[in-house]
């Protein structure tokens, strides 16, 4: 149980850093971090005690293994991840480019 | 030295370079290869393939990279993975249904094995490889108008 | 499980330090090491397709986050109404935890899952497939249709960057446009 803990404390990290900083880019590393919990909680519930991972192998049979579906689940969401945030980076450089700041609260004074 | 070689970082970076990125290229297809009998597979295998050209890109400058991999052939690869992902799921109709993996499954763990697992690796694997090179290639290649005027 | 603890406290740190540090490139690389703290974390819960797949994209999404913020000076307003925005967000992350502490209550115990759906792949999974890898199984053969959706998130995620970086339409009379640009 402790462990789900320190993984919505990593969470909680991500999600103050989103609500709370200025920065545009902070804000992208916050997302960053939010993600990265939710994919470690996702294998966190897949896990099984003194298991093993999902392979078979033709020499020894392997018994107790862990649950590979949210590992699939999880594959696919950490490249999407990544193109998520490669298209945030392009938002946030043409407002650099637009408004020469990235500080959110600078943006909505020089709207227009 | 050649003109070529100008551009880009310094001449250790780029001897370093050239000794490792076949051998990088090369870990990325054997990873899509072997997705279905050892830990990898197509998106794990794509972001290495795009690694290595980034690699090449950072090393020697655009002109060398893109001469490797024009962008008519990324946007090329990008549209055959999925045209290619897509009809190898739409072939699955003439056994019966959907994604239905109709080639015969073969032996276990060898290579040439698992029926359609294969070559659907491959498709996503051109399919994240190029998509993701071609992001890069254009926030690198992004100025904006006072980095012109500098 | 010990190294897990260490770990996770490992990124933890490394979270906090990323929020809090003033320099925007020191706190990318602070991201980084995260990434690569999970990937570990990864390995020892026995899941390496997931951490060769974080290792990678960690990589690229680090030399992606960097070009982002290279060659830009970066002045900052701190004045304003900081003691109610600390709050709001302070109550707002207190409310979230209650909730989700809730929750957890109702979620199996740590290292004993509910497997209903995946003994069923464990068990057929060689026969039907072929492949012993089971990860690339579920994910190209019993559930193809989210790979499916996401080949069409990750195409639709390129075009939307080509498309915000692209320079046509807002070309002035006598200004060549740069192919370099498409």
């Amino acid at each position: 149980m402790i462990i789900y803990l320190l993984c919505l404390i990593l969470f909680c990290c991500g999600l103050y850093c989103i609500l709370r900083k200025r920065n545009i880019i902070k804000i992208i590393l916050g997302i960053i971090i939010a993600e990265y919990a939710v994919n470690l909680f996702f294998i966190l519930v897949a896990y099984r005690m003194e298991g093993r991972s999902p392979i078979l192998s033709s020499e020894v049979e392997i018994v107790n293994m862990v649950d590979p579906l949210p590992q699939a689940l999880v594959l696919t969401a950490i490249v999407i991840g990544l193109a998520t945030t490669t298209l945030l980076v392009a938002l946030a450089m043409r407002i650099y480019e637009k408004y020469k700041t990235f500080d959110i609260t600078k943006i909505k004074e020089l709207r227009g | 030295m050649s003109k070529e070689h100008d551009k880009g970082m310094s001449l250790i970076v780029k001897v370093i370079t050239r000794l490792t990125v076949g051998l990088i290229l090369l870990f990325g297809i054997y990873i899509v290869l072997h997705g279905h009998v050892s830990p990898g597979g197509g998106f794990a295998g794509g972001v290495i393939i795009a690694l290595s050209f980034v690699h090449l890109m950072l090393a020697y400058g655009k002109d060398v990279a893109l001469k490797k991999l024009p962008k008519t052939a990324m946007s090329f690869f990008e549209s055959m993975g999925a045209i290619l992902f897509l009809s190898i799921a739409l072939l699955g109709f003439t056994g019966g249904y959907f994604f239905l993996n109709f080639i015969s499954k073969g032996e276990p763990f060898r290579l040439f094995s698992a029926g359609t697992i294969p070559l659907s690796n491959i498709a996503i694997s051109l399919k994240v490889g190029a998509g993701l090179f071609a992001i890069f290639v254009v926030l690198v290649l992004l100025k904006f108008e006072w980095e012109k005027k500098e | 499980m010990i190294e897990l603890y260490v770990l996770l406290i490992f990124m933890i740190i490394g979270a906090i330090i990323a929020i809090e540090m003033k320099d925007i490139l020191s706190s990318v690389i602070a991201v980084g090491a995260v990434g690569l703290g999970l990937s570990i974390a990864l390995l020892i819960l026995k899941a390496p397709d997931v951490a060769i797949t974080q290792l990678v994209v960690e990589i690229l999404c680090l030399i992606i986050l960097i070009r982002a913020t290279l060659k830009k000076d970066l002045p900052f307003s701190t004045t304003g109404r900081w003691l109610l925005n600390t709050l709001i967000a302070a109550g707002f992350i207190m409310v979230f935890l209650f909730v989700a502490i809730k929750a957890f209550k109702d979620l199996p115990e740590f290292g004993y899952p509910i497997m209903r759906v995946a003994d069923t792949y464990l068990k057929e999974g060689l026969v039907k497939t072929g492949a012993s890898n089971f990860v690339a199984s579920v994910i190209l053969d019993f559930r193809a249709y989210d790979t499916l959706g996401e080949a069409t998130v990750l195409f639709t995620a390129v075009i939307g960057v080509l498309a915000i970086i692209r320079r046509i339409g807002r070309k002035k009379k006598d200004e060549v446009v740069e192919e370099d640009d498409e």
